[in-house]
């Protein structure tokens, strides 16, 4: 029997609004305890863990790592000019990888922009992250393997895509198939939210929509989205369940996903396959690298959420477990530091595309007009060199 | 030559779905009131009732939902074919269309094609409410990755649909509602393919070529008619597919005959005839005679029903067109 119901949204309702002394009830949001947790800030266990063997565990530490490590070299590389814009993860780690570690092999996950690590998870070697936002059409190729729907980035506009994902499973009789949606707060807002959570809730189908609450839409805080009192709440009216989970707790975010991807799955009578979940968490770096913090929030605030790091939790909490210790720490970071140059190097050494290139994948068969681009503008590009197109990069 | 129906073009929508429902199980039909009230033109009736509610599907009333659930269904191997009731009612879902119907075979470096049709009726003359009039075909044309076909004819209607239906990228299937029950023709019981990307001449001629396509090509063959009355021998094309164009048979008809006349409902400015006329200097210049002339909806949003009849080109308007560009 899968309750999340009753283990959480009750609970949570039960508690009152709190804040910062002081700090008006709109600001619930913008504190991460009054949910579903597992480990409290320093590590320490105050709930039911989730079943897992040590090396499992080790996973999701190491993918943590990684993670962070990776966030901290790209947001480097754009700063000298080696990459372009990107969308930095770094404090979402502990939902990212506590949910993708739920997946089932054969489950599939439905990303927005910034779910580098969680997608590692699933299998895309960091390489192909690196290319796409260096600007090469290549990164987006997948491995076969892989069960990850391409990048969104138009705001929620993958969510009603995941609604039908799941939804063609459940017409074709795949019933061990479930996903992972993932959004922000923002997207909450958008009418692509409320279609494809209707849909979800109409046609009853195995997806898990996950709301990455980061409290942050680039400069516009959580409670200016919307007046709800939680983002999980919005799932009811839908008519599955919503859930709010510490999200920096990644022992709590893979409990819950992995709860709703069982009762996707398998669901009691009359209990809907979706559930919402709202994994509270802190954006600790820019929206962007072309965005800049400081302009709308106060180093305080960050401070206050720094302090519920995902990473050193799990780690004060696996070595007081005997999981982990300073070698198996001090191996786990060089791994981690090897894998990432490696994937640098790698990308790095792509060759520039072919202006050819451009033309691919646009139909199965190239109609005659797009050929005759292509092939003029090629002879073009022979006459005058590529040099008399390309800048530096 | 198999058996034959006398179907109207919205019968043979219904027939082409139908056929090919039957042939391909993964093909599956969305919309709002598709299901037992078969569609509120009637281009279902009857299908839910025979593949059931599992692939004829009612949906909450939400076009980008329909149009991004669609986009999901066909991720996951399926043949969706969405409805949205009318094409002034595709703007709510403009962002799937363009950000990821369009795209996603690109986005994916084709791991994932869309093999979906979405299908609208579009145009005026129903004396419809407000936005229920609009041909805005060319929002699809210049968006990369979609292929747009509109017919005018019930035999074509179901060969392009079964044709789109087995695309393996996605297609916009424009519907010329004006001319759902306009008049009847045989068409094959069995399934055929008429291909997408080739233009039909539906009157050969040698004085002027006439380009046009759905809607349009009923007034557009009655003006040629008209006009052999006085002498003028028109030759009409009727394009079936404007995304991609057929450009081989609009040049070689055009060197045919010199002149050219291009009529669409589509606003005027940014409309295909443009597009025509363009590649008619850029590949026939040397055969031209005359200016090429467009007759066109105009640049106004259609009015209501009272003036949609000024709005709309006529058989009388057509032939203003034609007799420019043979006289010149």
């Amino acid at each position: 029997m899968i309750n999340i119901y009753e283990s959480t949204i009750t609970a949570a309702k039960e508690i009152p609004p709190y804040g910062e002394e002081g700090e008006a009830v709109s600001t619930i949001q913008r504190d991460p305890e009054n949910r579903v947790q597992v480990l409290d800030e320093d590590g320490n266990l105050v709930g039911e863990p989730p079943d897992l063997d040590e090396d499992t565990l080790i996973d999701i530490y190491r993918d943590m790592k990684l993670a962070r490590h990776f966030d901290e070299r790209a947001v480097s590389l754009q700063r000298q000019g080696r990459m372009g814009t990107y969308p930095p993860l770094s404090g979402q780690e502990g939902a990212q990888i506590g949910s993708a570690h739920a997946l089932a092999d054969d489950d599939w996950m439905v990303p927005s922009y910034r779910e580098h690590g969680a997608a590692v998870v699933r299998g895309l070697p960091l390489k192909q992250t690196l290319l796409y936002w260096m600007g090469y059409e290549a990164g987006n190729d997948v491995p076969e393997d892989a069960n990850i729907l391409p990048v969104a980035v138009p705001i929620a506009s993958q969510i009603p895509h995941a609604s039908g994902l799941a939804w063609s499973w459940k017409l074709q009789g795949h019933d061990d198939t479930a996903g992972i949606c993932y959004f922000g707060d923002g997207a909450t807002s958008e009418g692509d939210f409320h279609e494809g959570l209707n849909f979800a809730g109409v046609y009853d189908v195995p997806m898990v929509f996950f709301c990455n609450n980061n409290q942050w839409a680039i400069s516009v805080p959580r409670e200016r989205q919307t007046a709800s009192e939680t983002l999980a709440q919005k799932a009811n009216a839908y008519g599955f369940e919503g859930v709010q989970v510490d999200g920096m707790d990644p022992l709590a975010v893979y409990k819950v996903t992995q709860d709703a991807l069982e009762k996707a799955r398998n669901p009691d009578e009359d209990q809907p396959r979706p559930t919402m979940i709202e994994a509270v968490q802190y954006r600790f770096g820019a929206h962007t690298t072309a965005d800049d913090p400081t302009v709308y929030r106060d180093e305080e605030e960050v401070e206050r959420w720094k302090a519920k790091d995902p990473i050193p939790r799990l780690e004060a909490y696996l070595r007081s477990e005997d999981v982990l210790d300073d070698d198996a720490v001090a191996e786990i970071e060089a791994t981690v530091e090897r894998q990432v140059d490696e994937a640098i190097d790698a990308a790095e050494s792509e060759p520039r595309p072919d202006p050819e290139e451009m033309f691919e994948h646009v139909y199965a068969d190239l109609p005659p007009e797009l050929q005759a681009q292509r092939d003029e503008f090629v002879a073009t590009v022979d006459r005058h060199g590529k040099d008399a197109f390309l800048e530096e990069e | 030559m198999s058996e034959t129906q006398n179907l109207t073009l919205v019968q043979a929508v219904r027939d082409g779905l139908a056929t090919e429902m039957e042939l391909d199980d993964d093909v599956v039909a969305l919309g709002q009131d598709i299901g037992a009230n078969g569609g509120v033109f009637r281009a279902t009736q009857g299908l839910q009732d025979e593949f059931g509610e599992q692939r004829v599907i009612d949906t909450p009333l939400a076009e980008s939902g329909i149009i991004g659930s669609a986009i999901g269904l066909a991720t996951g191997g399926m043949k969706p074919v969405p409805e949205i009731q009318f094409s002034g009612f595709m703007y709510p879902g403009f962002d799937q269309i363009v950000s990821h119907m369009a795209r996603y075979r690109t986005r994916t470096r084709s791991r994932f094609s869309l093999p979906m049709v979405l299908r609208a009726p579009y145009g005026g003359g129903i004396r419809a409410p407000e936005s229920h009039s609009d041909s805005k075909e060319t929002f699809y044309t210049h968006e990369a990755g979609l292929k747009v076909v509109m017919p005018s004819t019930p035999y074509d209607t179901k060969g392009l649909l079964i044709s789109a239906i087995r695309d393996p990228d996605p297609v916009v299937f424009l519907e010329p509602k004006l001319i759902y029950r306009a008049f009847r023709e045989d068409v094959p019981t069995e399934a055929y393919e008429v291909p997408i990307g080739e233009a039909a001449v539906r009157r050969e001629g040698s004085d002027v070529s006439v380009f046009t396509y759905g809607a349009m090509t009923r007034p557009t063959l009655e003006a040629a008619e008209n006009l052999a009355e006085e002498g003028v021998d028109a030759e009409v094309v009727d394009l079936r597919t404007v995304s991609p164009m057929d450009r081989e048979a609009i040049v070689e008809s055009f060197k045919k005959t010199g002149r050219g006349v291009v009529v669409h409902e589509a606003p005027k400015s940014g409309g295909l005839a443009g597009e025509i006329t363009a590649l008619l200097q850029e590949e026939a210049l040397v055969y031209q005679e005359a200016p090429i002339q467009r007759v066109t909806g105009f640049d106004v949003p259609v009015p209501l029903y009272a003036m949609e009849d000024y709005y709309l080109p006529n058989a009388a308007r057509v032939e203003d067109g034609i007799r420019e560009a043979v006289e010149f």
